[in-house]
């Protein structure tokens, strides 16, 4: 087995009333990537960031290559880099500026051009922080993250609020980190990002891990079963839907009926007759193939997103 | 492998000045202001007397290196609000070099204004002499770094921008008014004098004043300086302690008291000082003679 590099052990952290973490346990390899997928609130940033060594947990154990965190030098910082989900930097600096500036804070420092190339910032070097864009100040956190050439690279949310196109860019990145054999630990709550890039995913609800396993072991609890989102001009009870042919379990969502069904085909026609003889009106009908997304809902009962 | 703090306060340092320098309300507070005032004090009261002269420079001189208290030490706490403070908590960096830096960086700022002061007020306002140079360049540097570090106290026991900055703007009046720096300390009553000796401000302000005129001895312008570096040290210390790199890292109300303590070196100093009671004699007598000889040059102490 390869050697563990990131570990957390039964994580308790609460804030006042809030308990944000309610044991949380997982395991990251050498070289793994690894994501936390969750809904808003689930827990992601506080777990990320005991391993970090931000923030101390109630309980429980967090070693990031047999250190802990919490006790931390600057040995260990040295070793890591992040992009963390809320943080911001002066407005008056400039690109290269920021680079540059954070790399001499550490021994390894990787070459401020390389890296401004690489992020595609070569045009922005010295622009000021505040006439960045959003993906551009993405794009600099994650420079930045790798300044000190770390071995072990937490990104939280790397590409949230980005644009479809700016994400793909990131995840370009994120790939050549894994062909460079880093380990990472990320954060996301957008389903193909932790399909496309991770090599295990923990779900993440409440405060605990609910699943761990590769994307494809996980479909495998749904497998086989199609999703089926209908809007209908008339609501009906889940019930009918449920006694469908083929329906493994339907749920309702804002008005939107989530059905996963085993035999699509075969439901879509009793779905049919069934509004006709209710005299209701289909709106709209989409069919996914089996996602995390489709995993979630199982576990859970709810969506990822609301 | 180990950090290096020396290395990084010098890092950080360097791009607090530049990015003070971009900004341009920082120039204007720093740099315009105290000229504007250093002209205006001048034209009203010198009553073209350069002894005069060189008091309202000593003052002048005063305002500018207690602007410290506000400049960069402030920005920490918008830093730690705007979050970027955590981020630089991720690099291996202590909070030692964050305020070191602070205080570094405010005295390169200090110090053109500074210059700019006493070469305006020798050849463009006609001061006589240069006043006691090494003095005042001695108090510009440790009050600078004492009003950073204050500036760093009040940054540290207050939660957000908005309680920095009504604590810093009552201090900040009271070493305005109440140290000498814009009205004499003399023109007060006794008991004012008497209690504006345990302010930090007070003993930068004579030993400003004092330099300027050349009116001072060494040896009093040497407890100035004590009282003053032993207030960086104990600020400093202090500060670290309790120095936070999280924006929800609230302090409870009862760490504000060590802003008391921080004030204990100048209470120790004050009692002295009024025990002793020479140096507000001193101070008025100084200001009786500055007013008698309406024009004539006083006698040099120093030298
Ligand atoms: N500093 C804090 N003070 C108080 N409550 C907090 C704090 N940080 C997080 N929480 C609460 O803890 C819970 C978990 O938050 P956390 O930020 O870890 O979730 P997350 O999974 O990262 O969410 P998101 O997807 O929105 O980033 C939430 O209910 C949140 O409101
Ligand atoms: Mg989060």
């Amino acid at each position: 087995m390869a050697e563990l590099i990131i570990q957390a052990e039964d994580l308790y952290k609460n804030y006042g009333e809030v308990a944000a973490l309610r044991g949380v346990s997982f395991a990251v390899e050498q070289g793994e990537v690894f994501g936390l997928l969750g809904p808003n609130g689930a827990g992601k940033t506080t777990t990320v960031e005991i391993l970090e060594g931000m923030r101390t947990p109630d309980r429980g154990i967090a070693r990031v290559c047999g250190i802990d965190p919490e006790k931390s030098g600057s040995r260990f910082k040295e070793m890591i880099g992040a992009v963390l989900q809320s943080t911001s930097l002066p407005d008056k600096i400039r690109v290269k500026e920021a680079i540059e500036l954070f790399a001499k804070f550490y021994s390894s420092r990787a070459n401020t051009d390389d890296l401004l190339k690489r992020f595609q910032l070569e045009e922005k070097r010295d622009a000021f922080y505040s006439q960045l864009s959003g993906g551009q100040k993405q794009r600099l956190a994650l420079a930045m993250a790798l300044v000190n050439n770390p071995q072990v690279i937490f990104l939280d949310e790397p590409t949230a609020g980005l644009d479809p196109q700016v994400r793909r860019e990131i995840y370009d990145i994120i790939e050549e980190l894994k062909s460079e054999k880093k380990t990472v630990l990320l954060t996301t709550h957008y389903i193909e990002e932790a399909e496309r890039l991770c090599d295990r995913v923990a779900i993440i609800d409440y405060g605990r891990v609910i699943k761990t396993g590769t994307p494809r072991e996980l479909k495998h609890t749904s497998a086989g079963t199609t999703r089926i989102e209908v809007r209908l001009a008339r609501p009906v009870s889940d019930g009918i839907l449920a006694h469908l042919d083929g329906v493994a379990d339907c749920r309702e969502f804002d008005g939107t009926y989530v059905v996963h069904s085993t035999r699509a085909p075969q439901t879509i026609v009793a779905l049919v007759k069934q509004l006709e003889t209710d005299n209701n009106e289909l709106q709209s009908l989409e069919m996914f193939s089996p996602s995390l997304e489709d995993v979630f809902i199982e576990l859970t009962g709810r969506r990822l997103r609301d | 492998m180990a950090s290096n703090p020396i290395g990084n306060t010098l890092t950080l340092t360097k791009i607090r000045v530049r990015l003070a320098m971009r900004n341009r309300t920082f120039l204007f507070f720093s740099l315009i202001m105290p000229l504007g005032f250093l002209f205006f004090f001048v034209t009203i009261f010198s009553k073209n007397d350069p002894v005069w002269t060189a008091y309202i420079l000593g003052a002048i001189l005063t305002m500018t290196v207690m602007g410290s208290f506000w400049g960069l030490s402030v920005q920490l706490v918008m830093f730690r609000e705007a979050g970027i403070l955590r981020r630089f908590r991720l690099a291996p960096l202590g909070a030692g070099p964050m305020l070191a830096s602070s205080i570094l960086a405010n005295y390169i700022l200090v110090i053109p204004s500074v210059v700019i002061e006493i070469l305006v007020t020798k050849f463009v306002l006609h001061m006589q002499g240069w006043g006691n140079l090494w003095a005042i360049f001695l108090l510009v540097t440790i009050g600078s770094a004492t009003f950073s570090s204050f500036g760093l106290i009040v940054a540290s026991v207050t939660n957000t921008m908005q309680e920095t900055q009504v604590i810093n703007q009552v201090i900040w009046t009271a070493f305005l008014f109440l140290s000498g720096a814009t009205v004499p300390l003399a023109r007060f009553p006794h008991w004012i004098q008497g209690a504006s000796l345990f302010m930090p401000a007070t003993y930068l302000a004579t030993g400003l004043e004092n330099a300027a005129t050349n009116l001072a001895t060494n040896g009093e312008i040497i407890t100035d300086l004590i009282a003053l570096t032993i207030g960086v040290l104990v600020a400093f210390e202090i500060s670290r302690q309790l120095f936070r790199w999280e924006p929800e890292a609230k302090l409870p109300g009862s760490a504000k008291l060590w802003v008391v303590v921080a004030m204990i070196p100048f209470v120790a100093f004050g009692t002295y000082e009024n025990v002793k009671g020479d140096r507000l004699t001193r101070i008025r007598q100084d200001f009786q003679m500055m007013n008698r000889t309406a024009t004539a040059v006083p006698p040099s102490k120093s030298h």
